[in-house]
């Protein structure tokens, strides 16, 4: 669901195959026909963005039906926790949960905890802010009090109780209620929910997969969450064959959330201070609270470890081991709001390394406008890519807002070495590390990026010797002295820092249980610690799955602790039982005091299942043996999350952004706590309750082909993949075609209120539309490889989409909005500039649309804007 | 039992024909499409290990393929169709959506009609078709479910040489440039080659072709250099699903016999094998695949014959010609003479 | 357009069509010209029609110069020619053919030198020796003609295009034929019309055989045979056949008294034979670019063979 399996992961999707061949049932769910359909047993159509609604009719028709597995349920999760009087339900309130401000558009989140669970009040503007809640990242966020035990009932018929609270939150997704949101017809539902949970239980596990068709949502975490109950409520979750699978958008993307790329992120989920955080006490009192349960509770040791690692001897008890010397954040500063202060003039330098937003990023006129007002622009890539000739290419330069002689960013461009010219690691989507020795040496100016920032930090350090400035002390005093390899720092030293290194003995450290907070030992990234453990590089492994079983346990290593399977511990009933001999993966072995099996036990070791902590005890010594969740603060799998999403505790169908339909279920039409950006460069297009959304009928979702890679700069300069897909193309129904008159093969041009991209028309059987409470919805889809340089050019489908973000995680919605298309190419020059704003003013388009976002019981909320947006529509 | 004929039906031993001795079994390549992806790496491993040159970055509007055929230029050619049939038990999901007629053969048309005015008739590998649409017609019923479709499978196929038994290309070349190698399999040998183009027209299955640039005649090795470093070809290698097997034929042949049955079993009367029986027009296919159409649905001719199963009679009746011409001009003279 | 409802992949072709152009017919039509040439011209030898016997010897070698450059032009890599000499291929009638023509070559070319030999080294001994090579030369070459003229069917029946491969027992008449109409044209365009007598009834017998022949073709049942009548194939061999037919009855009569006559039928014969060697050489690329031509008929066999076994 919201995943192309087969297109976009064909390499993964082998094992879909072989899980098909031994008679699995495989079921695609997506707005369109794809080549994982093609291979599926069943395909449903569904509208973009009404995934939680299907979701959340699948769970209404577990807790109906009672097809829960309930032992599990009642064991591993947190069904029976009780939730505090205080907490109030979208049922209650419209589609909003209790503790919403309008004026901040967030919520504090304090009613939602648990019962017997004491937490103060925080608003929630200022997390909002700083995507807060994706600091906790796996880790859930901190709780306190957890370990000292939550009031529960067992039963679970206590109203308050979680398994009650989830019931009656769904209790409107009905199979009548999925066919008017999502179009797809009530027998299909029910065809899918019998497979799913005829599929799950003791004997048998379902396994859920989703990639970013889920992820690229205003509510796109909750999407994720609301798989994961449906997983959790059929016991899918830590046992083999079952899971919740996010399939990464690239190669080691996954590598690049975990040693993360992203503002708010420190490696291995750690969050990155911010200006609250006077202290690495206070630092890490925000990560774990005092009397935590959980693996969590040594945040310590993780952060000391990595403090050491950046700066090495100079990183001292008595210095708070230069925590102070970590930068600060003081809210958002992801790569949209950076764009816009580009706009602004508020940003003067800018690296892009692999990464070509001017093609590849939502909105990319936002993109490009942005990067041509900088002092400078550094682009580190294998091509010539867009995002390097914006200032004499782009389509601004056709309409002439992007002058080239007038153009004021200095751009440097520095050839790249590829992922064949350079050794490291590749971390894929199941969180395996692979290790790749170099093939060929780069050539010409190519260097590797590892070179480059090494080189970087060697010669700012230059610059900046016998400096006195405290502010040059970071970089001045940084452990920067990897080994190196042909006058090229050494990949494989690199990954040993990582692992971790015990700095008495200087040998690397076996995994992050032994990491210690006392500045002894020094660790990149703990959750990859053990990825060199006994000084052996062991992502480098290649052993066969045919020598050491189904687990490749010796092919490449997992994190953490090469565990394959997350949360294995579930695989066991509370006694240390498998559930059953068919799903058996790891069990407690009595005579030896520990837990064995197949995989790695994600529990210590010994820890016997019938353990009960001490009282008074925190950290993992108060995981009882049958709190298989261990990095949670109370133990479990959370149907309900008491803490840690900005945008409610339970997934809430809300429609997407930009829809052509009213919310069914709630007076909230959207989350009532997206991060929109009201500016006259950020247009949404309307959507109801505001009126002219029929000027963009149709739903657009974008996506990618096996041909291209994301962006194309890795494709659409290469022949053998450029003649695959050569050309720009927009598919659409038969019904579709006939009701605006496209033909296959002509041309055709899609707008939205931010451009119009032209394409040529495939008309295919494989679009269809829907029936949506009573009228018919037409989708419309687009790859999104092109731009204007390289073997094939065309349009930036980029362009077309608005930014408007989760709360969360801060993800752009570009999965789902609305479009028009028309017949026939699009305007050129200054005359599309014209097209597109007669287009906004028939659709009363002005900052303000869109960014009402309270609709709940006829609120008249107040317009989120930036600043001062033009005085009224023009 | 008779004698076998090296030039049309049932052959043993390929390679001992062609004088191998001691040679390695027969490799081939078994297809299976029912569960090929449609990714085409099987085309860019074929193009990158062989260096094929790319040839046309068209949009030919055939569903996902915008390579067109197999050519001098594409070794490995994946087959796209969409289809208003059922796969086996496979759920469309479209029953009860508001769909009009299909559009799967329009489409096909809009592509079809524009091929006469292409180059060699849409012969030319990744042709684009000139002609850009033709006004939609009217769809009766759409938007109200009433003829609407209620099925759509959508199949996708690797195609590649089929390494004859009897293969027409090789015993039509006049300068021994191809030839069959010790694992049975038909190679053209690029420093012999001098392009006079019989291969192209002698094949039965419309695979070799000649580069205009090149003068030459280019089409699948099977990898003939890896095969002889003991690896396997690199569009096998590359397909990540198994739709593409490699092997000794014999095995490949029990696989695919079990891999249909399996099918049948599992409600896909459809499946069928093509070019895996030794008793056919060309006397087996050392490339045979799975289809679950018929052949020419993915552009593979149903009952391909080699053409030099009629050699004799050629000769035979050339025979015959060639005497009566020189009996008539003996004669236009004897008449002459009286 | 054949009516016959058949599947294909979106129309295109199955087969692919041939990459030769007009080169190869037009050396099916110089070869088959050189060996009806080289046919009268030894016959004329023998018969002492010395003027019959020169033109059919300088025009057959014309014919056979022109071939030799048509073949070598029309390969992909010509200066790889002699590659064709690697090998003696029997399943290759283009390997037939050229060890053919390999054979053939000197013998008129022997012949048709002598034939040039200025009269100033006619008394030399070389020049008597060539002069009395001249006849077995000929006669050797007249050996190989019929063969040269009737492998160029075979060639074209060898291949997988349906429209040649299926007329593989008739294909050879029309082009012997054809051959002996151009061979014959030949003689009645240059030789005087007291000598031309075997010229003209070799003509009008090749016309005859080549139209008897081409009528079979047309009238063999099922779908391939619409490929010789529709399209431009239909139209060059209708050409061809009004050609050939007034050619032939033109020699027949008035060509054995007038001239300007018989080098009109010449020509036409000689026109007739180029059209024919054309349209069946576009009927058969017209079967290769249609998949029809493919699909069609290997089902009806695929169908039939299928009706027999279930009839059993």
């Amino acid at each position: 669901m919201g995943s192309n399996m087969a297109e976009a992961h064909p390499v993964g999707f082998q094992w879909v195959m072989e899980a098909k061949a031994r008679g699995a049932r495989v079921v695609h769910i997506d707005p369109r026909f794809t080549r994982t359909s093609a291979l599926a047993d069943q395909h449903v159509t569904l509208r973009a963005g009404t995934d939680i609604a299907f979701l959340g009719g699948v769970i209404n028709h577990i807790l109906t039906n009672d097809l829960s597995f309930r032992e599990y349920v009642q064991a591993y999760t947190n069904a029976s926790c009780l939730v505090g009087e205080r907490f109030e339900d979208t049922e209650d309130l419209d589609g909003l949960f209790s503790g919403y401000d309008p004026r901040t558009a967030s919520y504090d989140a304090s009613s939602w905890a648990y019962e017997s669970v004491p937490v103060e009040e925080r608003p929630g503007g200022r997390a909002k802010e700083q995507a807060a809640p994706y600091q906790h990242g796996s880790g859930g966020p901190p709780m306190e009090g957890g370990a000292q035990g939550i009031a529960r009932d067992l039963s679970l018929e206590h109203p308050r109780c979680v398994y009650q609270v989830l019931k009656r939150h769904f209790s409107r997704y009905t199979p009548e209620m999925v066919e008017r949101i999502c179009g797809v017809p009530q027998d299909l539902f029910l065809d899918v929910c019998r497979a799913w949970t005829a599929n799950s239980g003791r004997e048998r596990t379902a396994a859920l997969v989703y990639s970013v068709g889920w992820t690229q949502h205003t509510v796109g975490a909750q999407y994720i969450r609301a798989g994961s109950i449906i997983q959790l409520l059929l016991g899918n979750v830590g046992r083999p064959g079952g899971g919740v699978f996010a399939l990464r958008g690239h190669a080691s993307i996954q590598g690049s959330t975990d040693i993360p790329t992203l503002f708010n992120l420190l490696p291995g989920y750690l969050p990155m201070p911010d200006v609250t955080h006077e202290s690495l006490a206070a630092y890490l009192d925000g990560v774990r609270r005092p009397g935590q349960k959980g693996f969590w509770g040594n945040a310590d040791a993780y952060t000391i470890s990595l403090l050491k690692e950046y700066w090495g001897e100079n990183a001292t008890e008595e210095n708070d081991y230069c925590f102070d010397y970590m930068p600060r954040i003081d809210g958002d500063h992801g790569t949209y709001r950076t764009a816009m202060d580009m706009v602004d003039g508020k940003v003067f330098g800018y690296f892009l390394l692999g990464q070509n937003p001017a093609v590849g990023s939502a909105h990319g006129r936002l993109q490009r406008l942005g990067m041509a007002n900088l002092d400078w622009l550094v682009v580190r890539d294998l091509t010539m890519i867009e995002s390097a000739t914006f200032w004499k290419d782009a389509p601004e330069t056709e309409t002439g807002e992007i002058v080239a002689q007038q153009c004021r960013t200095e751009v440097f461009f520095f050839p790249a070495a590829s992922h064949v010219e350079k050794s490291g690691t590749f971390t894929q989507t199941q969180r395996m590390l692979q290790w790749r020795d170099q093939a060929v040496e780069p050539v010409g100016d190519q260097r590797s990026e590892l070179w480059f920032f090494h080189q970087l930090g060697l010669r700012l350090r230059r610059r900046l010797a016998g400096s006195t400035d405290e502010r040059d002390r970071p970089l001045l005093d940084l452990a920067w002295d990897y080994a190196s390899e042909d006058g090229e720092p050494s990949a494989a030293d690199v990954l040993r820092h990582i692992n971790g290194i015990d700095l008495r003995t200087g040998r690397t450290v076996g995994g992050y249980t032994e990491l210690k907070a006392d500045g002894s030992t020094a660790c990149g990234c703990w959750i990859y610690s053990g990825v060199y453990a006994d000084e052996v590089n062991q992502a480098r492994r290649r052993k066969s799955r045919f020598d050491t079983g189904p687990y490749d346990a010796e092919w490449g290593w997992t994190w953490p602790m090469n565990r394959r399977v997350l949360y294995n511990r579930a695989s066991a009933d509370p006694q240390g039982r498998p559930w059953s001999e068919r799903k058996a993966l790891v069990w407690w072995d009595a005579e030896r005091g520990e837990w064995t099996g197949h995989d790695t036990p994600d529990f210590e070791r010994t820890k016997p299942p019938d353990h009960v902590p001490p009282a008074g005890s925190s950290g993992p010594a108060a995981l009882r043996g049958d709190d298989a969740f261990i990095m949670m603060s109370d133990g479990k799998g959370w149907l309900f999350a008491p803490a840690g999403l900005a945008d409610g505790p339970l997934p809430t169908h809300y429609e997407p952004h930009e829809s052509p339909v009213r919310n069914l279920l709630y007076g909230q039409q959207a989350s009532p706590v997206r991060k929109v950006y009201g500016r006259p460069d950020n247009p949404s297009n309307p959507a109801p309750p505001e009126a002219h959304g029929e000027v963009f009928p149709y739903v657009f979702t974008a996506a990618r082909l096996t041909e291209h890679h994301t962006a194309g700069g890795m494709s659409r300069q290469l022949p053998y993949l450029a003649e695959l897909q050569p050309e720009l193309f927009v598919e659409v129904s038969p019904e579709l075609a006939a009701e605006r008159g496209l033909t296959h093969l002509g041309r055709a041009h899609v707008i939205t209120s931010r451009t119009a991209v032209e394409a040529r028309v495939v008309v295919t059987d494989r679009m269809a539309p829907l029936h949506i409470d009573g009228r018919v919805v037409h989708q419309v889809w687009m790859p999104y490889h092109w731009g204007q340089v390289g073997l094939t050019t065309g349009d930036v489908v980029n362009d077309l989409i608005g930014v408007v973000a989760d709360p969360n995680v801060f993800i752009q919605e570009s999965k789902v909005l609305t479009c028009d298309i028309r017949p026939g190419g699009r305007p050129r020059g200054s005359d599309l500039v014209d097209y597109v704003e007669d287009y906004r003013r028939r659709a009363g388009i002005t900052p303000w649309t869109g960014v009402r976002i309270v609709t709940a019981g006829g609120h008249d909320g107040p317009g989120h804007t930036e600043g001062d947006p033009w005085e009224g529509p023009s | 039992m008779s004698r076998e004929n090296s030039f049309h039906g049932p052959l043993a031993d390929p390679a001992a024909d062609a004088g191998h001795l001691g040679h390695p079994p027969r490799m081939g390549f078994f297809t299976d499409t029912s569960v090929c992806i449609g990714c085409k790496a099987c085309e860019v491993a074929c193009k990158e290990w062989n260096n094929v040159p790319e040839d046309g970055i068209d949009l030919l509007g055939m569903s996902f393929d915008n390579t067109g055929m197999l050519g001098a230029g594409s070794w490995r050619h994946v087959a796209f169709v969409e289809q208003e049939r059922p796969l086996g038990r496979q759920d469309a999901g479209l029953a009860d959506l508001p769909t009009g007629p299909s559009r799967s053969e329009a489409a096909a048309e809009t592509v079809s009609r524009a091929l006469p005015v292409a180059g060699r008739g849409g012969g030319d590998l990744g042709t684009a078709p000139v002609h850009l649409g033709f006004p939609s017609f009217e769809l009766p019923g759409a938007g109200t479910g009433a003829q609407g479709r209620t099925e759509f499978r959508w199949l996708m196929s690797s195609d590649v040489c089929k390494h004859c038994t009897h293969a027409g290309c090789l015993d039509v070349c006049p300068t021994g440039a191809l030839f069959r190698t010790e694992f049975s399999t038909v190679v053209v040998q690029e420093d012999i080659c001098n392009g006079c183009g019989y291969c192209v027209s002698g094949c039965p299955y419309g695979v070799i072709d000649r580069r205009p640039d090149d003068g030459r005649a280019w089409k699948c090795t099977l990898c003939y250099d890896r095969l002889r470093g003991s690896m396997e070809p690199a569009c096998a290698q590359a397909c990540p699903t198994d739709s593409i097997q490699f092997g000794p034929l014999d095995e490949l042949r029990e696989r695919a016999a079990r891999r249909v049955a399996e099918l049948h079993g599992a409600g896909v009367p459809e499946a069928r094998l093509y070019g895996h029986d030794p008793g056919d027009g060309v006397g087996g296919d050392g490339a045979f695949f799975l289809l679950l159409d018929e052949p020419e649905v993915y552009g593979l001719p149903p009952d391909p014959v080699v053409p030099t199963r009629d050699l004799a009679t050629m000769w035979r009746y050339a025979g015959l010609a060639a005497a009566a011409l020189l009996t008539a001009a003996t004669a236009v003279f004897l008449e002459a003479g009286r | 357009m054949p009516p016959a409802e058949f599947r294909s992949y979106y129309g295109r072709p199955v087969l692919k069509p041939p990459v030769w152009e007009w080169r190869v017919p037009a050396y099916f039509f110089t070869g088959g010209l050189s060996a009806g040439a080289a046919l009268l011209a030894a016959g004329a030898d023998l018969t002492g029609r010395p003027a019959l016997c020169r033109v059919c010897r300088l025009g057959g070698l014309g014919a056979l110069l022109a071939s030799t450059y048509l073949l070598i032009a029309d390969l992909g890599r010509p200066e790889r020619f002699h590659h064709m000499l690697r090998v003696a291929k029997p399943s290759s009638p283009m390997s037939v053919g050229t060890w053919i023509l390999v054979a053939y070559s000197p013998g008129h070319g022997l012949a048709a030198t002598a034939e040039l030999l200025p009269a100033a080294l006619r008394a030399t001994l070389p020049g008597r020796l060539l002069r009395a090579a001249g006849r077995p030369a000929g006669l050797a070459a007249a050996a190989l003609a019929p063969a040269l003229a009737s492998y160029t069917a075979v060639l074209l029946s060898q291949t997988a295009a349906p429209a040649w491969h299926d007329v593989r027992k008739e294909l050879p008449f029309v082009f012997t034929g054809s051959a002996a109409a151009s061979g014959g044209g030949l003689g009645m365009l240059l030789a005087p019309v007291a000598e031309a007598g075997p010229a003209r009834r070799l003509g009008a017998a090749g016309a005859a055989a080549e139209l008897v022949a081409s009528r079979l073709i047309e009238r063999r049942p099922g779908l391939v045979t619409t490929a010789y009548t529709t399209g431009r194939a239909h139209r060059l061999r209708q050409a061809s056949k009004l050609l050939t037919l007034g050619g032939a009855a033109a020699a027949l009569t008035v060509a054995r008294r007038s001239r300007p006559a018989a080098a009109v039928a010449g020509l036409a014969l000689l026109a007739g034979s180029v059209l024919q060697r054309f349209g069946v050489f576009e009927a058969g690329v017209a079967s290769t670019r249609d998949p029809a031509y493919v699909v069609v008929p290997q089902r009806e066999r695929l169908a039939a063979a299928e009706g027999e076994r279930s009839g059993r």
